[in-house]
């Protein structure tokens, strides 16, 4: 998950990534995923560290980054919600689910919301269909949902934020 | 504690277990295991005591009902018959699963203490590798992951071809969304993949492996590198295994949400740090694979029946199942069933006894209209043919497939042309873009259906459909592309009727496209009480306390929010007057 750790700490962290898997084959993908757990995204000066670090070029870092749906180039809001569109979920109404979503954050499909705290987005299975509808916020699952809890689990995490804010907690967790 | 298990709260119920024991001070061993396909009555907790036979198996648990379990069944020696629930797995026949959900999945002492790490034992100092894959021949098994190729047959190729380097791969990408049976082997049971894999390496003459998991399956990923840290330490991997003059080991490489990367030589370029593009076949990686070297690539429910055919022997396993097709298959169950969750049943088995035994049929007295297979690459199989023998031919023969297994049930509420679409959308966000007719032509083809179920169909669509899938099957570079239609022409196939009634009748017989709805207010139900007003979030819905509420079908967004909210059940859904 996202680290609590200031920017220069972060790119010493991504230099030691690199020197743990210089020189063996087929790194480059093993290492973009650290450094997106890392940074949250990857921005282009962090795939530029890469491509040099490893000596691919710079448009095969890019190139896998903007194939791959799990990399992304966006920052994404403290609280990324993934609503399961697989058969098993979809069959059980999870469109509804993510339509709900949608309406009560004000936001489209794969945006995030203006305070930067949620985004919204469908997510393939995630393999608890015997649990369907499911979705997901960060890492925690819930699933055999209805239309009807959406409101309190967003309520929750909105609580948590501004707990976190009310102690004065500055973490860049973006 | 599988990924279900957690979802449904399975954490805070094993919290509360250890906190009851030890307030109690009770001499109980507390054990973590896999997923035992029970998706349904997840969280579960069996209680074995001492001397009895079967242990007691609870369901949908909560802390609470824990509290009282242990108090009444642990503490005083009487089971709570309300929470026990009921167990369907006494009807399957467990060859895949025969350890997940029975065995601490992160203990290879338990994993040995049932036999695990035997057939390795056997093959590497009882067998040569040309016996290893005459007995994988022999007995028939198929690959689990979608064509069934026959196991022992590919092992053969690939132990033939030349190469100074060999490689085992599992593929662990799951990407028929709605299957779980990969995930719920690898979080059950992880050391027999280690083992099956291990065993391939020994038969072809390879010493390295990868298993390439989906980045979605974390704790599948954990448990994974613990078995194979203890599987080194024990010395089932690495140099000398047991001894003996074999080298092997393994890494697991995460997928990064690609569901091309499941097709073997995408997944294979995508293990060499590239976008997962697939190239023609042949050469097939049998003997032209990763970089280049002969490489054997099976699916986890593949690897899973390995250990057990070498320990049992391949008469055993090819003693069940039906002509061509032998042993077990798992399946997911899902959708509008009762049980879902995962079975394993013995190939040959029907539908029938699968969706209704086992089951346990279709939830709130509905109909059942079709179950799915083989998932974006798969089709439906209608009521009708609900007495089918389940195997790879028969259902080739149906226009669906076995796939990996995923089986989702579809009442009599779902819109068949909608399923088509879902999958159309599905194919077009995951086509690797690198051959036309599958970038383009799936395209036009969720066009089409698209228009359709938004009430816009025109005469000749259906045509126009079909002539689109003949030629995205016939043109295209890999299996995605060429099976990509599979699920409209099934559909047609079938409920072609169905898609007619959209285009002709403009009407979607199931009442799901929203385009051809409408909600509305019975007058003679609705008690006036402007609960629907305040809830509804778009102010569709007019009307004061006391005088009577309209819906304003322009500005409804049909969230089906004020029918839920209704007390008096006031609200309808239906077709556009
Ligand atoms: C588009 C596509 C996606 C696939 N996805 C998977 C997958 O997720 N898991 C899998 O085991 N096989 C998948 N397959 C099948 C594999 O390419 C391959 O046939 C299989 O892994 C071989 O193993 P088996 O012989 O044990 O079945 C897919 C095939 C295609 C064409
Ligand atoms: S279909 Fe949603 S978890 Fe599998």
């Amino acid at each position: 998950m996202t680290q609590c750790l200031c920017q220069s700490k972060k790119l010493e962290k991504l230099h030691e990534i690199i020197a743990v898997h210089k020189g063996k084959a087929g790194t480059l993908i093993p290492v973009m995923h650290e450094a997106q757990d890392l940074f949250g995204h990857l921005p282009l000066d962090v795939q530029s560290m890469i491509a040099e670090g490893l000596e691919v070029p710079l448009a095969d870092v890019y190139a896998v980054a903007t194939f791959y749906s799990k990399f992304t180039l966006q920052p994404k809001g403290v609280y990324s919600i993934q609503v399961c569109l697989g058969t098993a979920c979809y069959v059980k109404g999870a469109q509804a689910l993510l339509d709900k979503l949608a309406e009560l954050l004000h936001i489209k499909v794969g945006e995030t919301t203006e305070d930067g705290l949620f985004t919204l987005e469908a997510t393939r299975c995630i393999g608890a269909c015997g649990l369907a509808p499911v979705m997901t916020v960060n890492d925690e699952v819930y699933g055999r949902l209805s239309v009807e809890q959406i409101d309190d689990i967003v309520h929750k995490y909105m609580e948590m934020a501004w707990k976190d804010e009310e102690h004065g907690d500055t973490s860049e967790s973006r | 504690m599988a990924t279900c298990g957690i979802a449904a709260g399975a954490q805070k119920v094993y919290e509360t277990v250890q906190q009851e024991i030890a307030r109690y001070g009770l001499a109980v061993t507390v054990v973590p295991t896999g997923c035992i396909g029970l998706c349904r009555y997840e969280p579960i907790v069996d209680i074995y005591v001492p001397g009895q036979e079967e242990a007691v198996r609870y369901g949908q648990i909560t802390p609470e009902k824990i509290k009282k379990i242990i108090a009444l069944h642990l503490f005083a020696g009487q089971p709570v018959p309300d929470y026990v629930c009921q167990d369907h797995r006494g009807k399957q026949m467990m060859v895949a699963l025969r350890n997940s959900g029975v065995i601490n999945p992160e203990s290879i002492e338990e994993y040995i203490a049932v036999g695990g790490y035997q057939a390795l034992a056997k093959a590497l100092f009882e067998m040569t590798p040309q016996e290893v894959i005459e007995e994988v021949k022999a007995s028939g098994l198929r690959g689990r992951g979608g064509g069934g190729f026959s196991t022992g047959l590919k092992w053969d190729y690939s132990a033939r071809a030349e190469g100074d380097q060999k490689y085992v791969l599992c593929n662990a990408d799951e990407g028929d969304p709605g299957a779980f049976m990969d995930r719920s082997i690898l979080e059950g049971d992880p050391h027999s993949i280690i083992e099956a894999m291990t065993i391939a390496g020994y038969a072809i003459g390879a010493d390295r492996g990868y298993i390439y998991v989906r980045a979605e399956y974390p704790l599948a990923v954990k448990r994974l590198e613990k078995a194979m840290s203890q599987a080194r330490q024990m010395g089932f991997l690495g140099t000398k295994i047991s001894g003996s003059a074999f080298s092997f080991d393994l890494e697991i490489r995460l997928g990064a949400g690609a569901f091309v990367c499941g097709e073997e030589t995408a997944l294979m370029v995508s293990i060499e740090g590239k976008r997962g593009e697939p190239r023609p076949r042949p050469p097939f990686p049998a003997v032209k694979g990763l970089y280049g070297q002969p490489t054997v690539l099976n699916n986890v429910e593949t690897y899973a029946n390995i250990p057990i055919i070498l320990r049992r022997g391949a008469s055993w396993f090819s003693s069940f199942g039906t002509e061509k097709s032998k042993g077990t298959k798992v399946f997911a169950l899902g959708g509008n069933i009762h049980h879902t969750g995962l079975i394993e049943v013995v190939m040959g088995t029907p539908l029938r006894h699968v969706i209704y035994d086992l089951g346990g049929g279709i939830p709130g007295g509905k109909k059942f209209k079709a179950a799915q297979t083989g998932g974006p690459s798969g089709g439906c199989i209608p009521a009708a043919y609900i007495d089918t023998a389940i195997d790879y031919e028969n259902l080739l023969e149906l226009g669906s497939m076995m796939g990996s297994g995923g089986l989702i049930v579809m009442d009599e509420e779902t819109c068949m042309v909608d399923v088509a679409r879902f999958f159309l959308e599905f194919t077009v966000d995951e086509s690797c873009g690198k051959c036309p007719p599958c970038r383009i032509g799936t395209k036009r083809m969720l066009e089409l259906l698209e228009r359709i179920t938004s009430n816009k169909g025109e005469k000749g669509d259906l045509e126009k459909l079909e002539q689109l899938a003949k030629t995205i099957q016939a043109a295209s570079l890999c299996g995605l592309g060429q099976t990509a239609p599979n699920p409209v022409m099934s559909t047609l196939r079938y409920f072609r009727a169905e898609y007619e009634a959209h285009i002709e009748e403009r009407k979607c017989p199931a009442g799901v496209c929203k385009a051809f709805l409408e909600y509305t207010i019975i007058e003679e139900k609705c008690r006036k009480c402007s609960l629907c007003a305040r809830t509804c979030p778009v102010g569709a819905i007019t009307g004061k306390i006391k005088k009577p509420h309209r819906i304003d079908t322009e500005k409804c967004t049909q969230c089906g929010l004020c029918m839920s909210k209704c007390p008096v059940k006031a609200i309808a859904k239906r077709p556009k007057q």
